[in-house]
């Protein structure tokens, strides 16, 4: 089967854009397309598979802008496999989820388009090689977010969350595409493979990389970026269980362990990425611990083992990439069974409070089994994937010698266990002290049962895989090679490590109660007051503040104080760079004809007469004049469109002027005050005599040979024109017409916007 | 701006305005060979309007256009960036221009670049913003009306 990974592409933008449109009525054909776009995914994933897992790597190029060597180019290696098997796989849980989920929401058929769309951009991402490429996806995923976390747009806190998501990301966004562009400049190839496969190294290199690592860090909620993250569980639970566990923050993740082959060995990389990894992780599990919200609970997790993740690839040996991706493969499928889950426990108790829960188990045994497969993958208990993976990465750790990570990393994971603990039995147990139910309304059982065949499934990927993982083994030492991974590792340290691991994290849990009345001391410390959520507020605060001012002081209202300081500008700026390359203005030589000077006098005349009038319509018309002669002596020296233009131009321009007059009054103002007309004099003078210098400057700087317009001329035929000025407009320099006319229909926006002021289009009916 | 109905005026530009669209769209098509061009004929296309603003007010305007003015400008950046994207997925790379050649019976043959729809977009973009301009500017003013 031949199929690019460009029609795949394409299939997801179609089906987005055909669920965005349909109508409502069509629910179930919108979720049968999402669906088969999907399934076709997975098919395509796993007859790739098979070279891929040997080590092939499949290029797909379509070239966009090539003379900014900007490409899609797509390369299907191991690490793209796997996120996309992860992306499709997943993804499918997700629409079928959802399906059962929120399908008699109103806007169902929104957010299915943006889940599409999101997941396309993300396959994107994960496979493309091109840096300006790589960005356009990242990119998209930011968007595609921002629209699901806000997705409950009458609500303003699901506004403000989506709002601090897209800023804190589309900043890391910003950053990453500043550091790509560093370092592709510094590496000589805009592709990501080049560049790892002859690392950059100097200042510019280390500079582009910290900014891509910014990029990173933001993307995958690292400390101190992490609190957009619990904030984005506004999102509706589908959506959170796609994005902010098992796909989007993972692609930060993702660019790290491509940059890793490459630059693990540059001065800043294991440093600073390991320790804010661990630091990441730290903090993660320590809120996490704290949660009541069965959601929160989840996202703080998933910042704890997105740190987890981080510090790994910090390492940058392939044991520890090795590690990372398939702890990276066993969390995306634990977390999103475990937040589906909570979208059941949501849909069922009519609440996800930890404190208000009670009997769910009771009530759902299947979906208690499904929690508790997940949750004890999460724990790292066997034979569960997550048990599997984190017993790779201290393996890892082990070998390498890195007691003191090791130890931040048990302990660390010791707290997981213990939020995996609480976790199941706050949201399943029978608990005495709660009341029986919190209220809201039950979801008749059917809805159940369809709710929970998706995280069910999800959830025994994570049994099967761990019983048998050398399907992910294979998968990732294509990508790294690492120890094998194995379900019974034989009786070695790591193993230990593990045990310890689980059962500290059992005690913690039967010692809650002491462990929250420590966190409730420390949270009245001082320490705690430090809250990166509290940082982004302030900053926001503050950046509106300094807005305000600028504004305060740049847009002063006075129109004529405007136009002197654009035209004085329009002077002083390329005057220091005439002053650069010198030379003389030169007067051009040689008699002129006739028709030339009385041209030039119709041009001159006019102008004078402007000087003297007093009615503002007058002077209009007399510029207008000025205009036209110019076009008499573009036709004179042979440009018929040019003068053809100006002429329209001068038209168009005379009316509009008489409309805006129509409103001003009829004279111009009596000048009393001598210095501010002697001011606007100098200022006059000074644009005319700087332009007519410079045109008698550049005259002067003809260089003999052929013109770039001789080239131009020779290549016109091939374009299919005779008019070279078209030509060029429509072809040679299209991409300038384009952001011409992009200008101008911002214009047009610009006039109905400051004159109508948004006003509704209820003008019609005047 | 209040513009008084003159029956000269209405008379003429019923002459005039058919005309000047006829040339502006004239301009478009030969744009490639010969002067003009896409710019050259929505401006003209704009003076047009402009007629037809003067002698017959802001209502006539909107009545002789097929959409909303910012429609037209959306309509013509779509056209652009259409024809653009095409050379995306049959040419070689974004703006990548094309043709094709018909061969029409009786007519001869004709040829329309990619170029000239290109320029069909911008043509509309100017159209668009000059009948922005006029609809806004010419809107009656609060106090009056």
């Amino acid at each position: 089967m031949n199929v690019s990974l460009l029609t795949i592409l394409s299939a997801y933008l179609a089906a987005a854009i055909l669920i965005g449109v349909a109508p409502t009525r069509f629910r179930r054909s919108t979720i049968a397309t999402a669906a088969a776009v999907m399934v076709g995914t997975l098919v395509w994933v796993l007859d790739q598979a098979g070279s891929v897992v040997n080590g092939d790597v499949h290029i797909e190029t379509l070239r966009w802008i090539p003379s900014l060597s900007v490409a899609f180019e797509l390369r299907i290696d191991a690490l793209a496999i796997t996120f996309i098997s992860l992306i499709s796989g997943v993804g499918l849980g997700i629409v079928a989820f959802s399906g059962a989920y929120m399908r008699t929401k109103p806007r169902f058929n929104r957010f299915l388009s943006l889940i599409v769309m999101f997941a396309g951009a993300m396959i994107g991402l994960s496979a493309t090689d091109n840096v300006f490429g790589l960005f356009v996806f990242w990119e998209l995923t930011t968007i595609t977010s921002y629209l699901l976390v806000g997705f409950d747009d009458e609500k303003a806190g699901s506004r403000s969350a989506a709002l601090q998501a897209v800023l804190t990301t589309g900043l890391g966004g910003l950053a990453l595409l500043g550091g790509l562009v560093l370092l592709a400049q510094a590496a000589g190839t805009a592709s990501l493979a080049g560049i790892v496969a002859s690392p950059p190294t100097g200042i510019v290199a280390t500079v582009g990389l910290s900014l891509a690592l910014v990029g990173a860090f933001t993307k995958s909620a690292q400390a101190p970026f992490h609190f957009w993250l619990p904030g984005a569980m506004a999102a509706p639970t589908p959506a959170s269980a796609y994005l902010h566990s098992a796909t989007m923050v993972k692609a930060g993740i993702l660019l790290l362990l491509r940059l890793a082959p490459g630059f693990n060995t540059a001065s800043i990389w294991t440093p600073v990425v390991v320790s804010v990894g661990l630091a990441t992780m730290v903090i993660g599990a320590w809120r996490a611990l704290r949660q009541t919200d069965l959601k929160l609970l989840l996202a703080y997790g998933t910042v704890s083992q997105l740190g987890f993740m981080t510090a790994l690839v910090g390492f940058g040996s392939p044991a520890m990439l090795h590690a990372a991706l398939a702890v990276l493969i066993s969390h995306a499928l634990f977390k999103s069974a475990l937040f589906l889950t909570v979208g059941a426990i949501d849909s069922t108790a009519g609440t996800r409070d930890i404190r208000k829960l009670s009997g769910v188990g009771l009530q759902h045994p299947l979906l208690a089994l499904t929690g508790a497969l997940a949750a004890a993958s999460m724990a790292g208990i066997a034979p569960l994937l997550g048990f599997v993976t984190k017993e790779a990465a201290f393996a890892a750790l082990i070998d390498a010698q890195k007691w003191a990570p090791l130890a931040i990393i048990a302990a660390s994971s010791a707290a997981t266990a213990a939020y995996s603990l609480k976790f199941w039995w706050g949201a399943f147990a029978t608990k005495p002290q709660s009341p029986e139910h919190a209220g809201g309304d039950p979801a008749p059982l059917r809805t159940i049962r369809t709710l929970i065949a998706a995280p069910l499934i999800l959830a025994s990927a994570g049994v099967v895989l761990g019983l048998a993982p050398g399907i992910v083994d294979r998968l990732v030492y294509a990508f790294a090679p690492g120890a094998k991974l194995v379900l019974w590792p034989g009786w070695k340290a790591a193993l230990a490590v593990s045990a310890t691991v689980v059962v500290l994290g059992v005690i913690m849990h039967i010692k809650r109660e002491s462990i929250d009345r420590a966190q409730q001391r420390f949270v009245g410390g001082r320490l705690s007051r430090i809250s990166a959520d509290e940082a982004y507020q302030w900053t926001i605060v503050a950046l509106n503040r300094v807005a305000d001012r600028i504004t305060g002081v740049v847009q002063h209202g006075s129109l004529p104080l405007y136009l002197a300081v654009i035209l004085t500008a329009v002077i002083a700026a390329p005057m220091v760079a005439f002053g650069f390359a010198g030379g003389v203005p030169t007067l051009p030589t040689g008699p002129f004809s006739l028709p030339e000077a009385g041209m030039a006098l119709l041009v001159v005349a006019p102008a004078l007469a402007a000087l003297r009038v007093s009615s503002r319509m007058v002077a209009v018309l007399l510029l207008g004049a000025v205009g036209y002669a110019m076009a008499g002596i573009f036709v004179l020296y042979g440009a018929p469109d040019l003068a053809l233009t100006l002429l329209l131009v001068e038209t168009v321009v005379i009316a509009i002027f008489a409309f805006v007059l129509s409103r001003l009054p009829r004279h111009f103002e009596i000048m009393v005050w001598r210095i501010r007309s002697a001011v606007r004099a100098a200022v006059a003078v000074g644009v005319g005599g700087f332009v007519a210098a410079a045109a008698l400057l550049a005259s002067g700087q003809r260089n003999p040979g052929p013109s770039p317009s001789a080239a131009y001329r020779d290549l016109a035929p091939a374009a299919g024109g005779k008019n070279i000025v078209n030509v060029i407009l429509t072809d040679f320099r299209a991409l300038d017409t384009l952001g011409e006319i992009t200008v101008i229909a911002t214009a047009a926006i610009g006039v109905a916007a400051l004159i109508s002021g948004f006003r509704t289009p209820v003008e019609e009916a005047e | 701006m209040n513009v008084r109905q003159s029956l000269l005026a209405e008379t003429g530009s019923r002459t005039v305005v058919p005309t000047i669209f006829i040339v502006s769209l004239f301009l478009l098509v030969v744009g490639h060979d010969a002067p003009g061009g896409g710019f050259v004929g929505g401006l003209l296309a704009g003076a047009a309007l402009l007629v037809v603003f003067l002698s017959g007010g802001r209502n006539e305007v909107r009545t002789l256009l097929p959409l909303h003015p910012r429609s037209l400008v959306g309509l013509g950046m779509a056209v652009s960036i259409t024809v653009a994207s095409l050379g995306l997925v049959f040419g070689s790379s974004f703006l990548d221009a094309g043709k094709i050649t018909l061969d029409l019976w009786l007519v001869g043959e004709i040829s329309a670049g990619s170029s000239l729809l290109f320029d069909v977009g911008v043509y509309l973009v100017v159209v668009g913003l000059v009948a922005t301009v006029l609809m806004e500017l010419g809107r009656p003013e609060e106090s009056a009306s």
